[in-house]
């Protein structure tokens, strides 16, 4: 099924040029807290992907109906219930992951880029391209959270998903795990690493020096 | 009807709320039972960490069944609760929350580990950032510690957060919570420093309000065991 021009941008952009960590820097709190370890990161990617997919559909096929004065409030109280869903699946389902993630599923609510797209792209489009949409930011979010969980969880602890890949010969050698990518601070360095590269290679993005 | 009338937004919201409410009720009761099962999982390797042994989710009842012996629920002069014994994750031994009530009937677990009886006591108490917690198993003789297990809130990673690791951890076993016949508990102190008194273990570099919490969990939580190690140590003979 070919997607038209209009779904692929939805869909795509939020990838790479309209990035919502990246170019509109949004959700970066959660961007530092959870992404120490990979696999924290990648259940963190597929939960917002999720929440903010089905929140997209949910308000784009209520959009007709919403009273403009509580649309805000009509908007929190989807989220907030499809992360209580969310949450509680994962209790069920993953509980050891759900005691890394602690408090951070729960201020999915909060993410500023869900209540982003609520506002700027499901209140005014169809439910389909307003899954696209969804889907595109959340990963947006969510290949940014994997790559800056992969290195922090590489340099800070030796391991893969808990897996130990750095070998044994090294520490032997003198090489130590860098405490430093475990603490937050270092994860806000990879972002601006990444917001760097990603800007000297589209020289668009760039802002005006005066 | 009009979007923006008041008797329309009003009905809106009423509708939205219960129609979540009775979603979010019933996806807690199709998952309750999974989630229950899974936190006394968790419980049940905690303990086990705690008798030197790690298990995976999917061994741990199973282990469980096979080294606790008993379970029973004991007052603060170190008597048991008559009536309080049971195994199972619903008797009182089991579902009892040390941190959640300030409760004067305390919760012990007996195991029985290479032919030794061992006591599976938990401790709660507060690290630098949220809640600290965890077990300690004691020998028979009420004073030598056989392990120890520790879990945490939010404790910073990397420092605080290195409580959890065996590094830490093993640095317990073979320590004695009783010098003299009372309670002293066992000190955590910088890396170097000493005590004269009792036994201590090193804490952690750089997460010394995170030690200073275990330090005094050992001693509070702990020390309301203090009859009932008192009187194993008496009852060893020595």
């Amino acid at each position: 099924m070919a997607l038209s021009a209009k779904a692929k941008q939805a869909l795509l952009g939020p990838l790479n040029k309209n990035n919502p960590v990246l170019v509109q820097v949004l959700g970066i709190c959660s961007a530092l807290a959870v992404t120490s370890k990979l696999e924290p990161s990648l259940v963190m990617a597929i939960a917002v992907t999720i929440v903010t997919a089905f929140a997209n559909v949910i308000i784009s096929l209520l959009r007709k109906t919403i009273p403009n004065r509580i649309r805000i409030i009509v908007q929190l109280v989807v989220v907030a219930a499809l992360v209580t869903i969310v949450s509680e699946v994962l209790k069920a389902f993953a509980y050891d992951v759900n005691k890394q993630l602690s408090v951070f599923v729960g201020l999915i609510v909060t993410n500023c880029i869900l209540m982003g797209r609520l506002e700027a792209f499901a209140l005014g489009n169809g439910p389909w391209p307003s899954f696209l949409d969804g889907i595109g930011n959340g990963l947006g979010y969510g290949w940014i959270l994997v790559v800056v969980g992969f290195f922090r969880e590489l340099l800070g602890s030796g391991t893969l998903l808990g897996i130990q890949v750095v070998p044994e010969v090294f520490y032997n050698m003198g090489y130590e795990n860098n405490g430093l990518m475990i603490l937050p601070p270092m994860a806000l360095f990879l972002v601006g690493i990444i917001i760097w590269i990603q800007r000297s290679k589209y020289k668009d993005l760039q802002e005006a020096t005066n | 009807m009009n979007r923006d009338s008041s008797l329309y937004t009003i009905l809106y919201a009423s509708v939205m709320v219960i129609l979540v409410a009775v979603g979010l009720s019933f996806t807690h009761q199709v998952l309750s039972d999974r989630q229950i099962a899974n936190e006394n999982i968790d419980k049940m390797q905690q303990i086990l960490r705690s008798l030197r042994i790690n298990a995976s989710p999917k061994e741990a009842e199973a282990k469980y069944a096979e080294l606790i012996k008993d379970a029973y629920l004991i007052k603060v002069d170190g008597t048991k609760v008559q009536g309080s014994e049971g195994l199972l994750p619903t008797d009182a031994a089991f579902r009892t929350d040390i941190a959640k009530s300030g409760e004067d009937e305390l919760p012990v677990f007996v195991a029985n580990v290479e032919g030794k009886v061992v006591y599976v006591i938990p401790m709660t108490g507060k690290g630098l950032w949220g809640g600290i917690w965890g077990y300690m198993s004691v020998s028979d003789n009420g004073s030598t510690v056989y392990g120890t297990d520790f879990g945490h809130d939010s404790e910073t990673p990397g420092l605080g957060a290195e409580i959890v690791y065996q590094s830490f951890r093993n640095q317990f076993e073979g320590k004695d919570l009783l010098k003299n016949n009372d309670f002293k508990s066992i000190a955590v102190v910088k890396p170097g420093h000493s005590v004269a008194d009792r036994d201590y273990v090193d804490g952690i570099s750089g997460g010394t309000i995170t030690s200073k919490g275990v330090n005094d969990m050992l001693l509070e939580s702990v020390g309301k065991y203090k009859g009932f190690l008192l009187k194993l140590n008496a009852d060893a003979g020595n």
